[in-house]
């Protein structure tokens, strides 16, 4: 079945390694559930047998932000919330994506008021913009696969974050978060 | 008797020095008197055998924006024992933004005047831990009077550089 069937005999495959690279990562796509609102709920849908994320590969929603390439901040990001979104956004490692799934996140939505961000974009780089209030399960999924069309078309070389040889090897600068 | 005619009986009684204006709309039983008295009435009407408002459901304040006292006060009670709401008032000028803490009464009063300070900006002495409550610890304004902006202060919150 699939791919053994055609690896029977010894078979082999040529491919570049961008290419392979970016098969893998964009079919095994870890969210981290940034979940802070209603918007979550569908983004909960998404998980259940009914629309099943994990035929796209991505069930595994990983509450640690070290284990996610992609962030669906799903619902409304108030001004004291930003710093947190923005600290779990930047514990997540290179390559990352984000999903602004909502009209919420995306631009505010219906909170026009002095408490609520309106835009995640402010202060996080959105890849895709997701509308509705909140949006089916089958936008999200819809959202998923424009992110995976997008990972499929990067070339690994461009996230390396191992320093070239000439460089030398430097460590990364240490996250002062508070100076007395 | 009828709560309602017990009510301002017993409380006249008590405090014969207070001046209290009584309204009675919808069949909701409100009183306002000198914001002084906040804590003794408050006090006696939990404490009342024959009353026993144990429960102090909400505190919040009302914002006239123009008017002489510019904020008034809202206390709503609740009495498990009569199943009966009672709502009191009082008056607060802008000038004098404070009013006496009624969390020694209802530990619950504690959040809720905190909340009432974090959108209003109405102090309350005596209060444990008077600090925001829904707003940054260094937000400057108070965003439920009139005069705060729909849309906030441009930049009174800080966001995250991108
Ligand atoms: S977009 Fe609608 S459903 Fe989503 S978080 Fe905002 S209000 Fe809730």
């Amino acid at each position: 079945m699939g791919l053994e069937a055609y690896i029977k005999d010894n078979g082999f495959l040529t491919t570049q390694v961008n290419a392979i690279i970016a098969w893998a990562r964009k079919s095994s796509v870890w969210p981290m559930p940034m979940g802070i609102s209603c918007c979550a709920i569908e983004m909960m849908a998404v998980g259940d047998p009914k629309y099943d994320i994990a035929r796209f590969g991505s069930e595994v929603m990983r509450f640690t932000p070290r284990q996610c390439d992609l962030m669906i901040v799903a619902g409304t990001v108030t001004y004291k919330m930003a710093p947190v979104v923005r600290k779990i956004f930047d514990q997540m490692p290179e390559p990352k994506w984000v999903i602004a799934m909502g009209a919420c996140t995306s631009s505010g939505g219906m909170y026009r008021s002095y408490s609520v961000v309106q835009g995640i974009d402010q202060f996080l780089p959105v890849d895709i913009y997701l509308a509705g209030c909140p949006p089916r399960p089958d936008n999200l999924l819809h959202a998923l696969m424009k992110i995976q069309e997008k990972i499929g078309k990067t070339k690994a070389s461009q996230f390396h974050d191992v320093p070239l040889k000439e460089e030398g090897i430097k460590l990364p600068e240490l996250n002062v978060i508070q100076k007395n | 008797m009828d709560l309602k005619t017990l009510i301002p009986q017993k409380l006249k009684e008590k405090f014969p020095a207070v001046e209290f204006e009584i309204t009675d709309y919808k069949d909701e039983l409100t009183f306002k008197f000198d914001k002084k008295f906040v804590v003794e009435i408050c006090s006696f009407l939990k404490s009342d055998t024959g009353l026993e408002f144990r429960s102090c459901t909400d505190i919040t304040a009302i914002d006239w924006a123009t008017r002489k006292n510019r904020f008034t006060m809202v206390y709503n009670i609740f009495s498990m024992k009569h199943n009966f709401r009672l709502r009191l008032k009082a008056d607060v000028d802008e000038a004098d933004c404070k009013i006496d803490s009624v969390s020694s009464v209802w530990r619950a009063a504690n959040w809720q005047e905190r909340e009432t300070y974090d959108m209003y900006g109405i102090k309350f002495n005596n209060h444990p831990d008077l600090r925001r409550m829904y707003m940054p610890e260094e937000f400057e304004y108070h965003p439920l009077r009139k005069d705060f902006p729909l849309m906030g202060i441009p930049g009174s919150i800080p966001l995250p550089k991108k």
